[in-house]
């Protein structure tokens, strides 16, 4: 059972803190640079992963030293979940660590960012451990058919277009094998919207049927079990992915975790991106091309914008023209900004022109 | 007669009151609130130099009194040696009295206008007479003189004089009445008094303000100032006019022989050159020397060579005294750094020999957001007025504070922060920027000197910044061995079910430093300081620790109390603690005790100082290892890129 292997290897951790005090060497854990500079493309997964650059927490420094303590508390609480047959909430365990003294989380990003980091020592994902994130809500609406394994254990099958309601499918925060498994398919494509408006805009103009597509509602940026199943689709049925975004950096970078990884979660790519993944846009040509109604950019879009110049993921053609014509009009657009055009205008027109340029339809 | 004869004769006539009151700018009562300050400080002065030329410890007495309306007493009374009775109306009642020419020597008497001035301004705006006792030590009684002057014939007109019973043995106390307004604050007499005694720490001066409030600057040591001694004048400091007198009054009958006695660093040679140079004989009559002589000979000066001028007569306050200056009058702001003052080796300018002398304090309450304070002092006599126009201000300007840890805006200016900075030039002639005599003229030889030893002072500033910084970082440390690292070392033994391993070893490493603190306790009036001496290193050590605590007296200690500091002598085994303590009474406003170590690597010691013996050499040092230390301190530690990715995984 891996549960029982990532405990053995968090075990593991807790001997070399020990061993290390008994002979009087400060301990410390090493780990890889979570950074975007540490970043290097993987041509076996076409993804990008971390590199060999390597940082040291070590108890002599207040952040080393807490992370240390930490694990261990953690490493007991995961004991005892394994033992109980139980898991847990990220959010659970922030609560949880209340009663650790001076090992306690002053944040939730405390704990989530120690969770992620246990993974990348360990090589385990942090379902492994017994934790999980909260359900995020992100959605699916189109003909696709699925079998969830619901909470008592029986198969279910949901198609997500006839057997949902207006708020579509709600992806699970497991969508392992195990889980969910995609039982039959009718659609040529698989479209992630980022925002709501957007995605109500779709399923009310019906676009799911009439282009034969699997609408994904990512919820900005997209939770792990949102791009994993994004990758499935991919990968098991076939189906192109395309991303539809606003026109800003920060959704730029919505659509670089799920194509390329996500600069966090570099250590578990390979599972979580979906490398043949396009855009649609809103780009920053769209902006000029259909001249839609824009906002200025700010001060942190523009250096946003900026450190993308310098981000290897971002080191392709479309994406330096882009980027560079975005800082260069100083502006930046909203996807239901196309309704400028009526409300038709997205599905009729631009999403067509769109997906026919990126040969998606014909 | 001629248009100017006439004119000359009428000049003469202009009584000496008609000229005061068209100089009064240039003597300094310009305003009333000014003019109280300049009489209080011409008294003052002289009783601080009559003291000291006497070799007695001075213990002065100011007191203003308000009479009525605009209209002040002054009073100041000292314990100098008193003033024979014949010379009483003399030094009081006659402008200019006293004032020998070519007297070339570090004085308080230089800049003033002197005594009788006070006493003319009050007669002439309240009408009252001055009245002066004084007694000598040799005579039974004192004698109390009213009197006026005659402003025709500038001579004392002595009203009453009356022998007295005065308990004091000896002493002077005048009292004049002015026309004056009283302030507190900025250019006061408080503030004039406050600084006086800053740079007389041998001085006690007791204040009574016109409310009633007392205050006593207390003697912070009984240590008099060395006399200063008199030289004669340097050829290449001397003006034209000064010549000219000098020549006048010599007893010597020929050139050369008058440059050799009445000049400093003139040999019978070079008075031959001079004389050769200037085109005169040597055997001349130095008396009979014209303007025209007298400027040839000021150009002779200038083409020979000749030794600077001794500087061995010039009286600096000294490092030790100003240091102890500040924190006597300056103590109750509880700074929390006193730099180690700066007394410049003695230079020279154009033949006058001088020295510049620099303190600084910074912290505790001195305000953060204003521009720092400065004290400027000329010969140990503060500088109130122009400080705008002063040497001392444009050298402060100069120095870029900004890298010693001060605000200032382009890296010129007066800095902003929480810090007062004191300047002493001292010199057998202050260049003043005009008869006023309120501010230093910008000499670019003085100015260097002082830009000198202000960046010696900001070095030290920065380096205490460095230091505290640094023990904030270490009292993160301090946190971290103490709790979070036995923590880990007990969960992990109960982990892998093993006993907690010793940490001594493993604390060592972390933090190798010699971590000296003191904690205050108040207690019946008493301040008792705990010293704690921690040893974080992996080896035993043995040294000597100095406490030299800013104000009280000690009752009690561990260590060995020394005349004004405590001793240790410190033996600590390795990751082990050592608690010493001392009690002080009279310390009600304690700040921080400076402590010094010696017999031990100061760069592993957080809390205390070298040793001030050898502060001056090693200080460039240490700072320089203290910041390949902060160097490594970094680490592996990566800076995330502020713009990272934010990604809502859950």
């Amino acid at each position: 059972m891996s549960s029982q292997e990532a405990l053995e290897r968090l075990y593991k951790i807790a001997e070399e803190i020990y061993e290390d005090l008994s002979q009087g060497e400060i301990p410390k854990m090493r780990l890889a640079a979570r950074n975007r500079s540490n970043i290097v493309f993987n041509d076996r997964y076409g993804v990008w992963k971390y590199g060999d650059a390597k940082i040291t927490r070590s108890a002599k420094k207040l952040d080393g030293a807490y992370m240390l303590l930490r694990t261990l508390y953690v490493m007991e609480f995961i004991k005892e979940m394994i033992r109980d047959k139980k898991s847990s909430t990220l959010r659970e365990m922030y609560y949880i660590s209340e009663g650790w003294g001076l090992a306690k989380f002053h944040s939730q990003d405390e704990s989530n960012k120690l969770a992620e980091d246990l993974e990348v020592i360990t090589g385990f994902m942090r379902e492994d451990f017994k934790l999980r994130p909260e359900e995020d809500g992100a959605s699916i609406i189109g003909n696709i058919t699925i079998e969830e394994i619901n909470r008592k254990g029986k198969p279910m099958r949901i198609n997500c277009r006839d057997d949902v309601g207006d708020s579509g499918y709600l992806i699970p925060y497991n969508v392992e094998k195990d889980k969910v498994k995609f039982v039959d398919v009718d659609a040529d494509f698989v479209i992630g919207i980022e925002t709501g408006g957007m995605f109500d805009r779709l399923v009310e103009n019906g676009f799911d049927e009439k282009a034969r597509a699997i609408l994904v509602h990512i919820k900005g940026q997209p939770a792990r079990s949102t791009r994993r199943l994004l990758k499935r689709m991919n990968e098991e049925l076939g189906l192109p992915v395309v991303i539809f975004t606003d026109g800003d950096p920060w959704s730029f970078r919505i659509f670089a975790s799920i194509a390329y990884g996500a600069i966090k979660t570099a250590h578990i790519s390979e599972y979580l991106a979906t490398p043949t993944a396009e855009f649609v846009g809103i780009t920053a040509s769209d902006i000029l091309n259909y001249d839609l109604p824009t906002d200025k950019l700010n001060d942190r879009d523009i250096a946003a914008l900026q450190s993308e110049l310098k981000d290897p993921r971002f080191q392709t053609p479309f994406w330096a023209e882009e980027i560079k014509l975005m800082l260069k009009i100083k502006k930046k657009a909203e996807q239901q900004s196309l309704a400028k055009y009526g409300l038709d205008y997205v599905t009729d027109t631009y999403l067509p022109e769109k997906l026919t340029e990126l040969g998606v339809l014909s | 007669m001629g248009i100017a004869h006439r004119m000359a004769k009428k000049q003469r006539e202009i009584s000496v009151a008609e000229f005061f009151e068209k100089n009064k700018q240039i003597l300094g009562f310009d305003s009333l609130t000014k003019a109280l300050v300049v009489s209080v400080k011409e008294a003052v002065d002289n009783a601080l130099d009559a003291c000291e030329e006497a070799g007695i410890l001075p213990d002065i007495y100011v007191e203003i009194e308000n009479v009525a309306k605009d209209e002040y007493r002054i009073i100041v009374e000292d314990n100098g040696p008193g003033i024979v009775r014949k010379n009483i109306p003399l030094v009081f009642g006659k402008l200019l009295y006293g004032s020998r020419f070519h007297a070339i020597r570090q004085s308080r008497g230089q800049q003033g206008i002197g005594i009788s001035a006070v006493v003319l301004y009050g007669q002439l705006t309240t009408g009252k007479p001055t009245r002066i006792i004084s007694k000598i030590k040799e005579e039974e009684v004192a004698y109390e003189v009213l009197l006026t002057i005659d402003t025709k014939k500038n001579a004392p007109r002595v009203i009453k004089e009356i022998p007295r019973l005065w308990d004091r043995e000896q002493g002077t106390r005048i009292e004049v009445t002015i026309r004056a307004r009283y302030v507190r604050g900025k250019q006061s007499v408080y503030e004039y008094l406050q600084q006086t005694a800053i740079v007389n720490p041998h001085a006690q001066i007791t204040f009574i303000e016109p409310d009633g409030k007392k205050t006593i600057f207390k003697r912070a040591t009984d240590k008099l100032p060395p006399p200063t001694r008199e030289i004669k004048p340097h050829p290449h400091g001397i003006e034209l006019g000064e010549l000219l007198n000098m020549a006048r009054h010599t007893k010597a009958y020929r050139l050369t022989s008058f440059l050799t006695t009445e000049f400093s660093r003139v040999s019978p040679k070079i008075a031959e050159e001079i004389s050769k140079k200037a085109y005169l004989y040597g055997d001349m009559r130095p008396q009979e020397m014209g303007i025209g002589e007298a400027k040839r000979l000021l150009e002779a000066f200038k083409k020979v060579k000749l030794m600077a001028p001794p500087t061995d007569c010039l009286s600096p306050i000294g490092e030790t005294l100003i240091k102890k200056g500040l924190k006597n009058v300056l103590g109750s702001l509880r700074p929390s750094f006193y730099a180690q003052p700066v007394t410049r080796a003695p230079k020279v300018y154009s033949g006058n020999p001088f020295i510049v002398e620099v303190g600084l304090v910074y912290g505790g309450d001195i305000p953060k957001d204003q521009p720092v304070r400065i004290l400027r002092f000329a010969n140990r006599v503060p500088l109130l007025y122009q400080q705008g126009a002063d040497v001392i201000t444009k050298a402060i300007s100069n120095v870029d504070w900004r890298r010693y840890g001060l605000e200032q805006r382009g890296g010129q200016g007066v800095p902003v922060g929480p810090a007062i900075i004191l300047v002493h030039v001292a010199s057998t002639r202050v260049p003043f920027t005009s008869e006023a005599k309120e501010a230093i003229a910008d000499v670019p030889e003085i100015r260097e000197e002082i830009e000198l030893a202000l960046k010696a002072l900001g070095r030290q500033l920065r380096l205490y910044n460095v230091k505290k910084e640094r023990k904030s970082k270490l009292s993160e440390k301090f946190f971290l061995v103490t709790k979070i690292l036995p923590e880990i070392a007990r969960k992990s033994a109960e982990i892998v079910e093993k006993p907690v391993p010793p940490l001594e070893p493993v604390i060592s490493k972390i933090m190798n430093v010699v971590w000296i603190d003191e904690e205050i306790v108040k207690e019946d009036g008493r301040t008792k300081v705990n010293v704690r001496v921690a040893n974080y290193t992996s080896k035993a050590l043995h040294f000597t620790l100095y406490g030299d605590y800013p104000i009280g007296n000690i009752v009690e200690t561990d260590g060995m109390a020394e005349e004004d500091y405590i001793r240790w002598d410190v033996d600590i085994a390795p990751v082990s603690y050592r608690n010493l303590y001392f009690i002080l009474e009279d310390a009600e406003k304690y700040g921080e005790t400076n402590y010094y170590v010696d017999g031990i690597n100061p760069n592993i010691v957080i809390g205390a100082e070298p040793l001030p013996g050898d502060w001056n050499i090693k200080l460039s040092e240490i700072e320089e290892i203290l910041e390949d230390e902060e160097e490594n301190e970094e680490e592996e530690e990566e800076l995330i890129d502020e713009f990272e990715e934010v990604i809502d995984d859950e």
